[in-house]
């Protein structure tokens, strides 16, 4: 891993209990929103933060621009210990960074190019200077022609690529992302993401996105982080985590982002419209190809059809599975599921007559 | 009408219009910045700070319910120290100011709870000092509803004048008692009624098309 933008040492994040501080010192108890957490993020990199809501990961990343501070812990951004800095001191860093909402945040009473415009009024920028930077930012975003327009007259989309353009205009090193496309539609969150995509590739800006869609996670994230009850449970590779994710939690992420592998009352389904062998025979980068399960089924003169599964990326390399249902005679069945677990991992669910029972290895 | 009297009504339409826009300016300003305060120093908002609060909302809740005629009466010793007496143009101006702060800050603060808190965390994400986001978004994201807020107290400070110049303050409520009511001329009495109701339509339709022009959604 190339040098951390971003590094978090045992951060803990605590707020009053509900109600005020006074009510906090008599009864109710403090939150933990983050519980100890230590990560490098690297410069360059889009990280993801996934999370069930309350896990945290809104409160970590405004640690990273000091909207919030640390309760113990530190986090040191771009060489920078935000612990203990003045309000004074943490505006310059928080002006280096940029963020983007859910929900945009956009200034109503402002133009889109008045809110483009206003980090570089607060950054002290001159006048025909700001005009030229919100003119090439609108531009990149592909809103030129919106720059008269109020935010109420914009789709969700537009806002969100007004809040990127808004978000990069400092020429930050980092963008933080709050859950930036869950109040979009599924072709929108597409777009915003490829847009997220170029910031990182073309801007070399390292990208933090907070979500609770793992599917954000699959299409753009190198990185990714599970967050649970305020600490991260599991860190790793994107591809590493949805291949073989080791928690619970991350399981659950996972498929709701996959919807290859058949579900108990999907292979009951199955069992009843075919009755030859069903399998599922896992296609990723490590293991074989489709190909290469073809192949192997020609080889051993088994007609294989595919009942269910699919093929999708993570991280832009392939990754799924597919259910093949194998008809031909026992022998041949038996040599061609040995022959395809030599290429890549098998779950053998039987016969509509037999059904087998295996624990799914993901 | 007696004609006469005409030249006694501009008089006295222009004494209310000195105590009102006077009120408007000097209380006006002073209830934004206490609203802002108000507002501010919440619980949880960009400068929160509990006893300030705590100080400002007692102050506020112990003004805004008394009635203006006691209250006119009960600053007596006050308004005596800083205008230098107790009767006259002046003395109720005065107490109209702080009356009209008072009011004004209450209905500020309720307007600018409803800004919605993610805009002022985009403006402090992108570095921006609190006094500028008072500045560049709490007012300008509020300026709609603050425009009606402040004709609202227009009519509330006009309606303060007239008891102020019954007490001998002067302008259009002393010229409706003194040269209507006491001289039963039911005459006198109406036009002013019709002026008052004239000036505040008016008003309301100017804070209306302002308003208007200031949301943009």
């Amino acid at each position: 891993m190339s040098q951390p933008i971003i590094s978090f040492r045992d951060a803990v994040k605590e707020f009053p209990g509900r109600g005020g501080r006074r009510r906090a010192r008599r009864s109710a108890p403090a939150v933990r929103a983050v519980d100890g957490v230590t990560l490098d993020i690297a410069a360059g990199e889009i990280f993801g933060v996934i999370g069930y809501s309350g896990a945290g990961k809104s409160t970590l990343v405004r640690l990273v621009n000091a909207l919030e501070t640390t309760t113990a812990g530190s986090v040191v951004v771009d060489g920078t210990d935000l612990t203990g800095l003045s309000e004074a001191r943490l505006r310059p860093v928080r002006a280096g960074i940029g963020m983007i909402f859910q929900q945009f945040n956009l200034l109503r009473s402002r133009t889109v190019a008045g809110n483009v415009a206003y980090p570089l009024e607060v950054a002290g920028w001159s006048r025909t200077d700001r005009d030229a930077r919100v003119a090439e930012l609108l531009a990149f975003v592909g809103i030129a022609d919106k720059a008269a327009a109020y935010p109420s007259a914009l789709s969700g989309g537009q806002k969100q690529r007004v809040g990127i353009a808004r978000a990069l205009a400092t020429n930050p090193k980092i963008l933080l992302a709050d859950e930036a496309t869950s109040a979009l539609d599924p072709e929108t969150t597409a777009d915003v993401l490829a847009l997220l995509q170029r910031v990182n590739r073309e801007l070399g800006i390292t990208v933090v996105v907070i979500t609770h869609e793992m599917e954000v996670v699959r299409s753009i994230c190198h990185r990714v982080a599970v967050m649970e009850r305020g600490r991260v449970v599991e860190l790793g590779d994107a591809y590493r985590v949805f291949s073989a994710p080791q928690q619970p939690v991350t399981r659950r992420f996972v498929a709701s982002a996959l919807r290859d592998q058949p579900s108990p009352a999907v292979l009951d389904r199955l069992r009843g419209r075919h009755p030859g062998r069903i399998v599922t025979v896992r296609v990723d980068e490590v293991s074989g190809s489709s190909a290469q399960v073809m192949e192997v089924l020609a080889d051993r003169g088994v007609h294989g059809t595919i009942v269910y599964g699919g093929i999708t990326e993570v991280a832009e390399r392939p990754y799924g599975s597919l259910t093949l249902e194998l008809s031909g005679d026992d022998a041949a069945v038996h040599a061609a599921l040995a022959g395809l677990r030599a290429v890549t991992s098998v779950v053998d669910h039987g016969t509509a007559a037999l059904p087998v029972t295996e624990g799914s290895d993901r | 009408m007696r004609p006469d009297l005409v030249p006694l009504l501009w008089e006295a339409f222009g004494e209310t219009l000195y105590m009102v826009l006077i009120t408007l300016a000097v209380g006006g300003f002073c209830g934004l910045v206490l609203g802002l305060g108000l507002y501010l120093t919440r619980p949880g908002n960009l400068l929160a700070n509990r006893p300030v609060f705590a100080v400002l909302n007692v102050a506020v809740n112990i003004v805004r319910p008394v009635p203006f005629l006691i209250f006119l009466v009960a600053i007596g010793p006050l308004t005596r120290a800083v205008v230098g007496t107790t009767i006259g143009i002046e003395a109720f101006t005065f107490a109209m100011c702080i009356m009209a702060a008072f009011v004004f800050a209450r209905l500020v603060e309720q307007n600018l709870v409803s800004i919605d808190p993610g805009v002022i965390e985009a403006a402090r994400a992108m570095g921006a000092s609190p006094l500028r986001i008072v500045r560049t978004v709490v007012v300008p994201e509020a300026l709609s509803p603050l425009i009606l807020g402040y004709t609202f107290l227009f009519v509330g400070v006009l309606d303060m004048s007239a008891i102020a110049g019954y007490l001998g303050g002067g302008g259009l409520g002393d010229f409706a008692i003194v040269n209507g009511y006491r001289q039963y001329d039911w005459a006198v009495t109406a036009i002013v009624v019709v002026i008052i109701i004239v000036i505040v339509q008016l008003v309301q339709w100017l804070g209306n098309s302002l308003a208007r022009r200031a949301l943009r959604r």
